[in-house]
């Protein structure tokens, strides 16, 4: 086995699994604050894909640069799916609940294909072809710049729901909404702002996710898919887990190809969340079940 | 003859310990009352003798069977039937319906079945009501199905966790009268509850427990003047101050 | 009751003397409401009877389609005989992903989730598995006669898929005043309390989903020799386990005839919706539509259209005649005592 190539493979799984832990870290954080499984994950993420996709093309303005527009359309859309569809179906049984959600995939995903048409994209954004070289290891700029936001991002979003006041309401919010309504929080508008907050996220990575993959509508289905795996591995609602588990899985991913054709690694994938759900569900670093 | 027998029973979750070497016999056609604050235990021990939790270390006794291992719904089978605190009606389904699956487990043939869950439906008082959706009862009426349901199944022995919760003293004598000819039909009963008025009528003995162990045993009489049922309930202040 | 029989029965002589009357084109929309409610119906059994939710059902349509199929193209054998094989593969599946997800206690999301995983992860190996056809898929050939389970025209699978959805209609009517399907109910409703009740819950999870997924792979052969293509994408897809899920949770989840009429609402509103946008130049716009009714209806039907219909027909139909006369005796008791 080529120890050089295990490396390379080993490095670029760990930038990739930085992203993964970044559009986890949404679906961790809605799942956390409403106890909802936000099956139109994927979607929303390649929403923001296509948003920042849209600003390079007529603004001429890098991906990396659109980042903070993105995020907050993309936070926008979040908080109009909250307050018009998920809030209402908060205390529906879950069979309730896993539709709406994947019917707004379907939506937005048919939206993406009615605006830009199924064929791929792959805009020639500023590094998208560059590389760098760690001795004898080869590094995609771009996935370095993306696993770094990534990682920026996440922290971010750790501390703010520490130590702001909003992110006390929130974690109050997600602890007992009950109990938080009695205080005087208003919970439509926290779940309001957690999931536009989720989205935000996730669409910051789809951002990020541009230079990386060509872009087509049908991307969002199996990025929802691997949301739930790092999620399920990392634990839910554990954020920093979400992190940990999008390494885990990105270097999974990335090694698995040593052994098999690359089109079958997301049976690795998919192998990994089955033992994981059945042997310890609560996720490797423990959450929210 | 004793129909239950429980021998130094233990249970642990994680760092807190819900039962303490707990020991207590239950004979044939008795009414036994179970007691004791909040977080005493009591439903840990429901749980542990229907198969929800399994013990730590221990026996339990049934009818000459070890409970040990058994799965909830073999508990049943073997003629143990149990009620929950918040009470878990089958909502959609009729009041019929949901006494039915009881009587099933007994019956094969639906017909005889469903004879046997309208005995039982009016005997309980909810004959008017057996088509409707248990959704729809409120919470005096949903106590009486969740009995209704469990003794569907010709239990032996009926564990019964709080059925006197919120209600009202009517409420109450109603379904004093009603446990207490269930017991004389032959059907041992240990009986959680908080309700005094309750405990005192029906049961012949008492057991009190705190903290996962027993304190106190005796007629229920005797148990209320114990000083340590007092201060467990009370605390000590409160026993000091008596004396 | 007896009233709602005759409407029923009334309805089906009709649908078995439309083909008479109306075109090939119209005849095939017919053919994919059957099939969907059909599916829908297998579908049901697991998840509206026993609320164990299931996204990767596509997993038993492509079981039994590839099934039938390559018995066929390599062996020569009926496909009618071969829908059976499948039928007893996708028990086997559906018993080990059973007793991975009950055995664990897997509920609610994680249960969904290793339903999903277990379809891709098939996908996924069919899509590289030579024999099967890989990547590009499997072409059937079209040698028509009774045996080979394919025909010419549309009437002849008409009658087919009524009959599945009567078939399935039957079933589930069966299961439902069944034992195990009474057990199945309260397993649903609450599992712990069917439990302590005395149900094998573990037993009935498994004989609920081991059913649903026979019936299911069935209609895998007849959808295999009706279109006479195969593609792991779209028969182990996830498109297709949403689509075959959406017809009874419209129509109404766990009842007998919810899927039934979800897909007569949805199946034509789609067909025709595509046929409409997609001349239009505008592809994905029926999906659109079709995404936004289904977030409709849960927010504001959330028992299903059939829940509003039977109140609507109740009066013509009395359909609580049979519970009238327990009511009567119930309350004749309650004055005598």
């Amino acid at each position: 086995m080529d120890s050089t190539l295990a490396l390379q493979l080993l490095i670029q799984g760990i930038l990739l699994g930085g992203l993964y832990g970044l559009i986890a870290l949404g679906l961790s954080l809605i799942f956390g604050v409403m106890g909802v499984i936000n099956f139109a994950h994927g979607q929303i993420m390649v929403i923001g894909m296509y948003f920042s996709y849209w600003i390079f093309v007529l603004l001429g303005i890098e991906p990396y640069l659109s980042l903070v527009i993105v995020s907050a359309g993309i936070f926008v859309l979040g908080y109009v799916i909250q307050s018009s569809v998920v809030n209402r179906i908060l205390d529906y049984p879950e069979a309730m609940q896993v539709l709406p959600l994947v019917a707004i995939g379907i939506v937005l995903e048919n939206t993406a294909l009615l605006l830009w048409g199924p064929d791929h994209r792959s805009p020639h954004t500023a590094f998208s072809l560059d590389t760098i070289w760690l001795g004898d290891v080869m590094i995609d700029v771009s996935r370095l710049i993306a696993f770094s936001f990534a990682i920026i991002i996440t922290f971010a979003i750790v501390i703010f729901l520490k130590k702001s006041n909003m992110g006390k309401r929130i974690r109050a919010a997600a602890d007992n909404r009950m109990a938080a309504t009695l205080v005087g929080i208003n919970v439509s508008r926290i779940n309001n702002f957690s999931f536009g907050l989720g989205a935000a996220t996730t669409g910051a990575a789809g951002a990020l996710l541009l230079p990386l993959m060509p872009l087509s509508p049908s991307l969002g289905h199996d990025f929802t898919l691997t949301a739930f795996i790092v999620v399920i591995l990392g634990g839910m609602g554990n954020l920093v887990g979400a992190l940990a588990g999008g390494l885990i899985l990105g270097v999974a991913e990335s090694m698995s190809t040593l052994f098999l054709p690359a089109t079958l690694k997301q049976v690795v994938s998919f192998g990994i969340l089955i033992v994981i759900m059945l042997f310890r569900p609560q996720g490797l670093l423990g959450g929210k079940k | 003859m004793s129909i239950l027998n429980v021998t130094n029973l233990n249970k642990r979750f994680g760092g807190l310990t819900a039962i303490s070497k707990l020991s207590f016999e239950l004979g044939e056609g008795e009414i036994l009352g179970l007691i004791g604050p909040n977080g005493a235990g009591k439903t840990t021990v429901f749980n542990c003798l229907s198969g929800f939790h399994t013990p730590d270390t221990g026996e339990m006794i049934f009818s000459g069977k070890s409970l040990l291992g058994m799965q909830p719904y073999q508990v049943c089978q073997a003629g143990l039937a149990r009620t929950f605190q918040i009470v878990k009606p089958f909502l959609t389904i009729s009041v019929l319906d949901n006494v039915m699956v009881g009587a099933m487990i007994r019956e094969t043939s639906i017909k005889k079945a469903r004879e046997a869950s309208m005995e039982i439906i009016q005997w309980a008082g909810l004959g008017p009501m057996a088509h409707k959706e248990a959704e729809g009862l409120p919470l005096p009426l949903r106590k009486r199905l969740e009995m209704a349901r469990a003794l569907a199944t010709r239990p032996k022995l009926l564990l019964l966790d709080e059925v006197m919760a919120g209600l009202n003293p009517t409420e109450v004598s109603e379904i004093i009268e009603l446990i207490r000819e269930v017991n004389q039909k032959g059907v041992s009963i240990l009986l959680i509850e908080h309700v005094m008025q309750g405990v005192m009528a029906l049961s012949e003995r008492v057991l009190v427990i705190n903290y996962g162990s027993r304190i106190a045993e005796g007629t229920p009489v005797e148990v209320v003047k114990n000083e340590k049922v007092i201060e467990a309930y009370l605390g000590k202040e409160f026993l000091n101050a008596q004396s | 009751m007896t009233r709602l029989y005759i409407l029923l029965a009334v309805l089906l002589t009709i649908l078995l003397l439309v083909p008479l009357f109306l075109e090939t084109y119209v005849l095939g929309i017919f053919v994919m409401i059957f099939f969907y409610a059909y599916l829908g119906q297998s579908w049901n059994i697991l998840t509206g009877y026993t609320g164990h939710i299931s996204l990767g059902h596509a997993l038993y349509v492509g079981v039994g389609a590839y099934t039938s199929t390559y018995l066929a193209q390599n062996y020569g054998l009926s496909p009618w005989i071969g829908m059976l094989v499948g039928g007893v593969f996708a028990v086997m599946i559906a018993l080990f992903l059973g007793y991975l997800g009950f055995r664990f206690g897997l509920r609610g999301v994680y249960f969904v989730i290793l339903t999903i995983a277990f379809a891709e992860i098939t996908r996924l190996i069919v899509s590289h598995v030579e024999a099967l056809g890989s990547f590009s898929g499997i072409f059937l050939d079209f040698n028509p006669s009774f045996w080979n389970f394919q025909f010419r025209g549309n009437v002849p699978y008409y009658y087919i898929a009524l009959g599945f959805m009567v078939f399935s209609i039957i079933v589930v009517r069966i299961l439902e005043i069944s034992r195990a399907g009474r057990f199945m109910v309260a397993i649903r409703e609450d599992e712990d309390a069917a439990q302590a009740l005395g149900v094998n819950a573990f037993k009935y999870n498994m004989i609920a989903i081991a059913l649903s997924a026979f019936m299911t792979s069935l209609a895998g052969t007849f959808y295999a020799n009706y279109i006479f293509y195969l593609h792991p994408d779209t028969l182990f897809g996830m498109a297709l386990s949403i689509e075959l899920i959406l017809r009874p949770i419209i129509g109404g989840l766990g009842t007998i005839l919810g899927p039934v009429l979800g897909s007569f609402i949805l199946t034509p509103l789609s067909e025709i919706s595509r046929a409409y946008f997609t001349k239009g130049g505008f592809e994905g716009l029926h999906l659109i539509l079709y995404g936004i009714i289904a977030v409709l209806v849960v927010l504001f039907m959330p028992k299903g259209v059939i829940y509003y219909v039977k109140k609507w027909l109740n009066p013509i139909l009395r359909l609580d005649e049979k519970n009238q006369g327990y009511i009567e005796k119930g309350k004749e008791a309650e004055a005598e005592s």
